[in-house]
């Protein structure tokens, strides 16, 4: 593979539908270092351009984990070590148990939710105010009604000719050189 | 049996004719506005608001220098309007979370449009709901006892009182609220940044884009995250109304000591929260012309959930006055009595009324769907859930166990003023998000766009594939 002085090459489509094909259309060629940019979710082109686990699921996991057992050991050291009280009648010791539940499931959800979404802004790098692709022009219509597909330079199938040619052959709006 | 009928007419849930551009500039250019060419109507309605909260801030300030003394609280009668209004608006917050978490799970795409919309409400509610425990504390400035912390007193919260686990509820329910607001901006945020006309609107929107560059990779994290998100908070909206209830159910009090009290307080607060969406909605996309988004369709399911659970908070009333009586319990077949004809007689009649009886209206699609009816019937539903709280709290304690100890509750113009002036805190936050932050969700309703597309087109094709059929003979009578 050699060094390329441009970050990748860039398709822009019209449609939903046009991005789906060509995304497929690279996948079945071989393209892996691409990434397509959609105003919203679109379930085929991310089975074509993403990997295959989103590592999110493992990490809220933890979170819930972490939460809810220390939620608990907080509260049994607080209520039946540190400061055992008898209030109500409800045992000063493990069998005083329940009435620890609601706090160690909020705890839990608490944890959860944040390792959420820690782990979804840090696994896709945000926050990152600088990226090659917006130096595209007309990239601003990512976000609202334009489809663009990015094969990107460190694919080890990218060549600057060939792939041009690859992407021509889609009938994109235009292609663009992405300046790195 | 005819075949073609089985593809009717769907009502549609996005207007006709719009686009993924029409959908983006028509939502967008509410918050993009210049700042000078705020609507009239806007700063009117603000201004309203915010006089109101200044009420607020005043009865506060009254508060903090004379002590909940200033309020009609007394012996028995020790819980009033403070509980009252937390309880009342902690309910309303929790339609927010139900249309954005549990209809997603459930894939109501019908909910993107108000989801945004909704959420927000919920996080201002809480806000609201946050406060009068506090404010009702006596030493309100001593708030922080109630976060487990390490404190030279040696001092823990009772962590086995329902009061403290309320603590945890609340501040977890307010916290998760944000957070799953918050995600869903990122990518409006990213699109406010890309249609910005000014620099500086540019800059602000892109800070709290993150660099958002709607990469598929990213969406795919976006998803699960989101759905996650959603799962948990499902369970967390259920915990928090019952936990809401436990204050009272965990007591000894008749009238509070009752099993279906959580059940029934998390129905009560989705028929609250929606009665709240309804008020809102109705007016707004009136006054901004987000008929296309908001359908007849959306205030239909919105009066069908409420039919729902307003059914449920019925028969919660009425399987109170039954087990009153089964009890066979002195003390509980008196309080059942004089629910119903004491001196409060006419709050408990005037509740029955506004969400027992009325409500059963919305069987019919002609009230259903009959705009100007939803909207006083939602005011009615927002008041009756409001006595439902004073019901429970109010009269189960003015005639305690010790006739010698009966009282009557009177609220005096601080309790009216602090409840008025939360009403004035919400609607001026809400003024707030509607000018400046998308209110409805822009990417979410360019995907529900592309889904009613490809729905479409599969109807299409499917009707083109029946008609070319010949129609069969019927093979049953």
């Amino acid at each position: 593979m050699t060094r390329s002085d441009i970050y990748g090459l860039m398709a822009e489509f019209d449609s939903a539908e046009a991005i789906t094909k060509a995304a497929h259309r690279a996948h079945e060629e071989g393209y892996r270092d691409m990434d397509a940019y959609t105003p919203f979710p679109i379930e085929e082109v991310i089975e074509a351009v993403s990997p295959s686990t989103t590592g999110v699921p493992f990490f809220v996991l933890i979170g819930g984990v972490l939460g809810a057992s220390g939620g608990f050991l907080m509260q049994m050291y607080a209520m039946t070590i540190d400061y055992p009280l008898n209030i109500g009648g409800r045992p000063a010791n493990i069998t005083g148990w329940p009435s620890f539940i609601p706090i160690t499931f909020e705890s839990g959800i608490l944890l959860a939710a944040f390792a959420a979404v820690i782990s979804l802004i840090a696994l896709n790098g945000l926050p990152m105010p600088y990226h090659p692709v917006f130096n595209v022009p007309g990239f601003e219509r990512a976000s609202q009604d334009r489809f663009f597909l990015c094969i990107e330079a460190t694919d080890t199938k990218f060549d600057r000719r060939r792939t041009r040619e690859f992407l021509q052959s889609l009938q994109p709006r235009q292609i663009t050189e992405v300046e790195p | 049996m005819q075949r073609y009928e089985q593809i009717e007419p769907i009502e549609p849930i996005i207007g006709p004719g719009q686009t993924y551009a029409t959908i983006t500039e028509r939502i967008s250019s509410i918050p993009l506005t210049d700042l000078r060419q705020t609507p009239r109507g806007w700063l009117v309605g603000f201004a309203i608001s915010f006089s109101f909260l200044m009420l607020f801030l005043i009865s506060i300030l009254w508060l903090f220098a004379r002590g909940t003394g200033i309020w009609g609280l007394n012996i028995p009668v020790a819980w009033g309007f403070a509980i009252i209004n937390f309880v009342w608006w902690i309910g309303i917050g929790h339609a927010g979370t139900l249309i954005s978490a549990v209809l997603l799970l459930f894939q109501q795409s019908w909910r993107n449009s108000i989801n945004r919309f909704a959420e927000a409400m919920t996080l201002f509610a809480v806000a609201c709901a946050g406060l009068f425990p506090i404010l009702h504390l006596g030493r309100p400035w001593l708030f922080y006892w109630l976060i487990p912390y390490p404190n030279t007193l040696g001092m823990w919260p009772q962590f086995r009182s329902p009061l403290a686990w309320d603590v945890f509820a609340i501040s977890t329910y307010a916290t998760v609220s944000l957070l799953f607001w918050l995600v869903g901006l990122i990518p409006d945020f990213a699109i406010l940044r890309d249609r910005a006309a000014g620099k500086l609107q540019r800059q602000i929107f892109g800070l709290l884009a993150l660099g958002w560059r709607s990469s598929s990779r990213h969406w795919y994290r976006y998803e699960m995250a989101y759905l996650i998100l959603a799962a948990l908070s499902t369970p967390l909206v259920v915990s928090v109304h019952s936990i809401v209830s436990l204050d009272f159910a965990v007591s000894q009090l008749p009238g509070w000591h009752v099993t279906i009290f959580p059940p029934y307080f998390v129905a009560g607060a989705v028929f609250s929260g929606f009665a709240m969406v309804l008020t809102l909605t109705i007016p707004i996309r009136k006054w901004y012309n987000l008929e296309d988004f908001i359908t007849m369709k959306h205030l239909d399911n919105m009066a069908k959930v409420m039919l729902v659970t307003g059914s449920i908070v019925f028969y919660g009333y009425l399987m109170e006055l039954f087990y009153g009586w089964y009890s066979a319990s002195v003390f509980e077949q008196y309080m059942v009595l004089n629910r119903m004809i004491g001196p409060y007689a006419p709050f408990f009649w005037a509740l029955i009324l506004c969400n027992g009886v009325i409500p059963q209206l919305l069987w019919f699609k002609f009230f259903r769907q009959n705009i100007p009816f939803l909207f006083v019937f939602s005011i009615i539903v927002n008041i009756g859930m409001w006595l439902e709280r004073f019901v429970i709290v109010v009269i189960s304690l003015h005639r305690e166990f010790l006739p010698s100890s009966w009282d009557m509750y009177t609220p005096t113009f601080w309790d009216w003023s602090l409840y008025i002036g939360s009403l004035g805190l919400f609607f001026t936050l809400l003024f707030l998000f509607i000018r400046f932050l998308p209110m409805i969700n822009i990417f979410e309703m360019s995907m529900l766009q592309f889904s009613e597309n490809e729905k479409a087109r599969r109807r299409e094709a499917r009707r083109v594939q029946l008609a070319g059929d010949t129609p069969e003979p019927a093979q049953m009578a």
